[in-house]
C-alpha cells in the first residue's frame, strides 16, 4: 500500500466490504452504483461517520491514530444534502474563510447576497453549492463528494466540474459518487461500481 | 394557633365538585369522567398508603428502614423519568435517569439535611423521607423534561450535527446548540414556578403550612428554602442526564449514533 494519499484496507461496515483501493494526491476516483448499492454509506465509512474494520489511512498514518475531528478536517465528506446549524448562509463560515468563500461563490454562479440570505430561502442548488465550498475552504487532503452536481443545471454543474478539477490539479485527492457515467469519465482517472458491498472497475 | 385537620366527611365534602365534573363528563359526553375517577381513586388510595408507611416508618425511626424507603422512592422516580420519553436509548436508558435523578436529588438532599437541620434531628426520617420525596419529584420532572428533549431533538437535528462533524468539529461543539436547548427546557417549570411564586399562586407548601396554622411568614420562608433546592437540585438533575444522554448517542471516535435510539411510539 502506498504511503502517500488515502490507502483503504479490507474496511468493512453496514453493508459494506470488504473493500480495499488506494486514492493518490491530485488523483479523481469515481464510484457508481445503482441506488442503495452503498455509495453513500462508503463515504461516510471512509469519513469514519459510522463505526467499520479494516484499516484506513492518510499519508502511511492509521486512523485510528489520529484523533477523530482531525480526520475529518482531512477527509471530508459533503453529502448529496447537507445539514445547516445557523440561521444565515454566511453564519456557516469564519471571518478566516468567508473572503475565500465569497469568491467561489461567484466562481460557481452563486449570486452575490447569498451569505446573508437565510438558508431556509435557499434552493436545493445553492446550499448544494454552499456546501461544497464550505469544504473547499477547509482545504481537505481528500474529498469526498456525494453526487456533489446532481441537483445542479448543467451551467453550474460545469462550473462545478472546473472547480473540482482545479482542486485535484492542486493535490487534493477526490473520491465521488455520480450517477452520471459521462460525468464519471470526464473528471475520474478511474471508475468503480459498488455491488454487493465490493468496488471493481467499471 | 389553630390547627385544622379534616376527616373523612372533608374529604368527601372535598370531592363534591370533582363528582360535578364527571357528571358533566357524562352529561356532554366529553368521555373524561373515567380517566378522572381512575385517577382521583388512585390519588387517595395511594397518599392514605403513604400517611400509613410513613407512620410506621416514623414511629420506628430506624435509619436502615428510612435508607430503604428512600431507595424505593429513588428507583421509583428513575423509572418514572425514564419511562415519559418516546424515544429511548436501547441500552443504559434506565441506567442514565437513575444516574439523573438519584446522584442530583440526593446530593441536595443530604447538603440540605447537613447544612440546614444540623444535630441528630435532621436524619430522623420525619424530614429525610418528605425533603427526598420533594427533591426527587422535581429532579425527576427536569431529567424527564431533559431527556425527552434531547433524545427526540437529536434525530431532528442529526444533519445540522453531521454537518459540523463532518467539517472536523469536534462532537462537543456539533452538539452543543442541542445541548443548551434541552437543559433549558428541562428548567423552564422550576424557573416559571419561582417566577409566579407568590404572585399568581401560593406555593403548595406554604399553603399547606398556613392551613396548619403556621405564621405565613415563616411559611414563606420555608418555601423559599424548599424551592431554591428544588430549582438547584434540578438543574444538576437536567445538566448530569442531558450530558450523560449525548455521551452515549457518540463513540471513542465522536461520531453521531443514531443506531443506539430506539423508537417507543
Amino acid at each position: 500500500m502506498s504511503e502517500q494519499g488515502l490507502s483503504v484496507n479490507a474496511l468493512r461496515g453496514h453493508r459494506i466490504g470488504p473493500v480495499s483501493f488506494g486514492l493518490y494526491p491530485g488523483e479523481c476516483v469515481a464510484v457508481m452504483g445503482a441506488s442503495g448499492a452503498g455509495k453513500t454509506l462508503l463515504l461516510r465509512l471512509l469519513a469514519d461517520l459510522d463505526p467499520g474494520e479494516g484499516r484506513v489511512a492518510l499519508g502511511g498514518v492509521d486512523r485510528d491514530s489520529v484523533g477523530p475531528s482531525n480526520w475529518r478536517r482531512r477527509v471530508m465528506f459533503v453529502p448529496a444534502v447537507s445539514g445547516w446549524w445557523a440561521p444565515t448562509a454566511g453564519e456557516h463560515f469564519t471571518d478566516g474563510t468567508r473572503a475565500q468563500a465569497a469568491a467561489l461563490c461567484r466562481e460557481l454562479r452563486l449570486p452575490g447576497d447569498i451569505m446573508d440570505r437565510p438558508v431556509g430561502r435557499l434552493s436545493t442548488g445553492e446550499k448544494q453549492r454552499l456546501a461544497l465550498i464550505r469544504a473547499l475552504v477547509e482545504q481537505p487532503e481528500i474529498l469526498l463528494l456525494d453526487e456533489p452536481t446532481s441537483g445542479l443545471d448543467p451551467e453550474a454543474a460545469l462550473a462545478v466540474e472546473a472547480r473540482l478539477a482545479a482542486v485535484r490539479e492542486g493535490g487534493t485527492g477526490i473520491l465521488f459518487v455520480t450517477h452520471d457515467i459521462g460525468q464519471a469519465w470526464r473528471m475520474a482517472g478511474r471508475v468503480y461500481q459498488l455491488k454487493g458491498g465490493g468496488l471493481q472497475p467499471a | 394557633m389553630t390547627t385544622v385537620s379534616f376527616s373523612a366527611v372533608d374529604v368527601a365534602i372535598a370531592s363534591i365538585i370533582l363528582v360535578l365534573d364527571a357528571a358533566l363528563s357524562i352529561a356532554l359526553r366529553l368521555g373524561f369522567h373515567r380517566s378522572l375517577a381512575i385517577a382521583a381513586v388512585r390519588m387517595v388510595l395511594q397518599l392514605i398508603a403513604l400517611g400509613f408507611i410513613l407512620r410506621t416508618v416514623f414511629a420506628i425511626d430506624a435509619i436502615w428502614l428510612t435508607l430503604a424507603l428512600v431507595l424505593l422512592m429513588t428507583l421509583a422516580a428513575a423509572r418514572e423519568a425514564g419511562a415519559r420519553p418516546q424515544q429511548r436509548l436501547r441500552r443504559g436508558h434506565y441506567l442514565t435517569s437513575l444516574v439523573g435523578v438519584a446522584a442530583p436529588a440526593l446530593l441536595t438532599c443530604v447538603f440540605a439535611l447537613i447544612s440546614l437541620l444540623p444535630g441528630d434531628d435532621g436524619w430522623s426520617p420525619r424530614f429525610v423521607v418528605p425533603v427526598a420525596g420533594i427533591l426527587l419529584g422535581n429532579v425527576l420532572n427536569a431529567v424527564s423534561l431533559g431527556m425527552a428533549d434531547v433524545l427526540e431533538g437529536v434525530t431532528r437535528e442529526a444533519p445540522a450535527i453531521e454537518a459540523r462533524l463532518m467539517l472536523g468539529h469536534t462532537f462537543s461543539d456539533a452538539s452543543s446548540s442541542l445541548q443548551r436547548r434541552a437543559i433549558r427546557r428541562a428548567m423552564v417549570p422550576l424557573v416559571n414556578q419561582m417566577s409566579a411564586a407568590g404572585i399568581i399562586t401560593m406555593p403548595g407548601i406554604m399553603t399547606g403550612q398556613v392551613l396548619a396554622g403556621m405564621d405565613p411568614l415563616q411559611a414563606a420562608t420555608y418555601q423559599i428554602v424548599l424551592m431554591l433546592l428544588l430549582a438547584g437540585g434540578s438543574g444538576l438533575g437536567a445538566v448530569v442526564s442531558v450530558r450523560l444522554v449525548l455521551r452515549q448517542l457518540t463513540d471513542a471516535r465522536e461520531r453521531l449514533r443514531l443506531d443506539r435510539l430506539r423508537d417507543t411510539t
